[in-house]
């Protein structure tokens, strides 16, 4: 394995250690540099108010609506149910007993506290990462179906397959993605949503015409991948399956595309990669995914450079996490 | 059992070859017939129309009265009845040698798995390389991978079985074994159709030697006849430079 072959192991061993310092020395010097950079910068960094957009301590307090006064207070176990009666209704509250606030015949007002009680609630950072994520699985199975399909079409003998498959590919890939999330949106999501609304159907919300946009995409590009993939398996395969009385079909599934798939997972990965922050253009179509909730954070919190360092890395975390992905399913495949 | 009427096939890019000019012969059932020429004869073009692998241009190809070259004709099932081994193999990498003996079977003839497994085993036996069912293709020497390939295809029951070239991607050692199961299955009565440049396979099995040139068959004859006393000066000079 591997293309390097230079150096006798022996005398390797020590130029080997002294190139693993290399790389350290390497790294260090960035970050150092890095650091460095940030202490001349004329910026107060805050690390402490990011955690907040993950996760937040939220306290909520149940407010009575009439003026009256409390009639019951029921405990049971963590919960307390609270009865309040005045202008001739009577409401029942449910509070945990820990955060009750009122007790049996006191008068209230409306608006008035009975309870209160905290609980941890999803930041706006991880509810973009979490849009992001979905965006992207979506995007990234519905691509590799449109893709298939389009690599099969590209390399059918059919004109009318092949020529819309070319058609596509080159549409798309020769456009840029911000203008065709806006054609999606704009055009074609009007379109749809007026003719649903026509029919007395719900409106699509903007997320399903982003992922469109964003399928659409990858799969031009997945079905170049599809195409050179297939064509990479040798004639004589198909010759085989052919010869042994499998129609074309037969053939494609059970014999070339899953020796063609071994071999287009590294470059479906690095599309893959590049559909996840590809999705971070749906913002303009108030799809609140990662990017455009980092940029409402730092409108508010006016905390820039802490926030889009956080949101660079969490789409390393995600990308990263394709490639680990891909990187297993390969070496699983490469088993069989 | 299969009949060529004149069958011509031109080869285009990057220039026109006549591959095959006008070809006609025969090969009755349970006869073995010997392909030879030199290269770029039409020897494994001729073997490739026999099931459409190659669409020839003009005459009639006939196998079992059905017309190959008929468009309307369900060349897949054609197929099922023609087994075919290639000079280099072509079994499914991704596969077992089980299953590659096995998969046709199952998504062409619709077999159980269980009778598709029986039959791959017997198979496997009978080539001599049952000890290996479990094996991926490339874990085995070329003289069993081919072995495996007559095994995957006598699998779908073939009336005929065309060889093209099935020795000439052999180490010299392995040619041997592949030759011995291709003389079982003539011994057994299959009608086979060989390219080959193994002589001394054609001389020992072969019912009938067809030699072939420039597209066109020159000569035809049983085997005793046609290495000890060709009649075509091309024949001779042919075989002064092999034998």
């Amino acid at each position: 394995m591997g293309i390097p072959t230079g150096g006798s192991p022996r005398r390797a061993k020590g130029a080997y250690f002294l190139w693993v310092a290399v790389f350290c020395l390497l790294i260090l010097g960035t970050v150092g540099s890095l650091y460095y950079a940030t202490q001349k910068v004329d910026y107060v960094w805050r690390w402490y108010r990011v955690p907040q957009y993950f996760f937040y301590h939220e306290s909520v307090e149940i407010r009575s609506e009439l003026d009256g006064e409390v009639k019951a207070v029921a405990t049971d176990g963590d919960q307390t149910r609270i009865t309040v009666e005045g202008e001739g209704k009577s409401l029942g509250y449910q509070v945990p007993s820990k955060g009750l606030r009122v007790a049996r015949g006191d008068r209230i007002y409306p608006g008035d506290v009975l309870g209160s009680f905290e609980r941890w609630r999803v930041g706006i950072l991880l509810q973009g990462l979490w849009v992001t994520l979905k965006v992207s699985l979506l995007a990234i199975i519905f691509g590799i179906l449109l893709g298939l399909f389009a690599g099969l079409a590209r390399i059918s003998s059919n004109p009318a397959l092949k020529w819309s498959a070319i058609t596509y590919i080159e549409l798309i890939r020769g456009s840029p993605l911000l203008v065709q999330i806006f054609i999606w949106y704009f055009v074609l999501g009007t379109v749809i949503n007026t003719l649903l609304a026509r029919q007395g159907m719900q409106q699509l919300p903007p997320l399903w015409f982003g992922v469109a946009a964003l399928a659409f995409f990858a799969g031009a590009y997945v079905a170049e991948i599809v195409r050179s993939g297939i064509q990479s398996i040798h004639r004589g395969q198909m010759e085989a399956a052919r010869s042994l009385g499998m129609s074309y079909p037969q053939a494609m599934v059970q014999v070339i595309l899953p020796q063609a798939l071994r071999r287009i997972l590294p470059p479906l990965a690095g599309q893959f990669i590049s559909l996840v922050k590809d999705s971070s253009l749906l913002g303009i179509i108030a799809i609140r995914e990662l990017t455009k909730a980092t940029r409402e954070v730092v409108t508010t919190s006016l905390q820039p450079f802490e926030l889009w360092f956080v949101c660079a890395l969490l789409y390393l975390i995600l990308t990263f996490g394709l490639s680990m992905f891909v990187q297993y399913l390969e070496r699983r495949t490469a088993a069989a | 059992m299969i009949e060529v009427r004149n069958v011509s096939k031109i080869f285009y890019p990057p220039e026109p070859i006549q591959a095959l000019n006008d070809v006609s012969c025969k090969i009755e059932p349970g006869e073995v017939v010997v392909i030879i020429g030199p290269s770029g004869s039409g020897k494994s073009t001729l073997l490739r129309c026999l099931n459409r692998l190659e669409y020839a241009d003009a005459g009639h190809i006939l196998i079992e009265g059905i017309e190959v070259l008929d468009p309307k004709t369900n060349i897949n099932k054609v197929r099922t009845e023609v087994g075919m081994v290639f000079q280099s193999f072509n079994l499914f990498p991704h596969k077992t040698v089980v299953q590659n003996v096995m998969l046709a079977q199952r998504v062409v003839r619709k077999r159980s798995k269980e009778a598709a497994r029986d039959k791959a085993m017997s198979l496997l036996d009978k080539v001599g390389i049952k000890e290996k069912a479990n094996v991926y293709p490339d874990q085995l020497s070329g003289g069993q991978q081919q072995r495996v390939a007559i095994a995957r295809a006598l699998a779908m029951d073939p009336k005929v079985m065309l060889f093209d070239e099935p020795t000439s991607a052999l180490d010299p050692e392995m040619i041997g074994e592949v030759l011995d199961v291709m003389k079982t299955l003539a011994r057994e009565g299959m009608t086979m159709a060989v390219v080959t440049h193994e002589m001394g396979f054609a001389r020992e099995v072969a019912d009938r030697v067809i030699f072939m040139d420039h597209g066109a068959i020159v000569e035809v004859g049983p085997p005793e006849h046609f290495f000890t006393n060709p009649t075509h000066e091309r024949t001779k000079l042919f075989l002064s430079q092999i034998l």
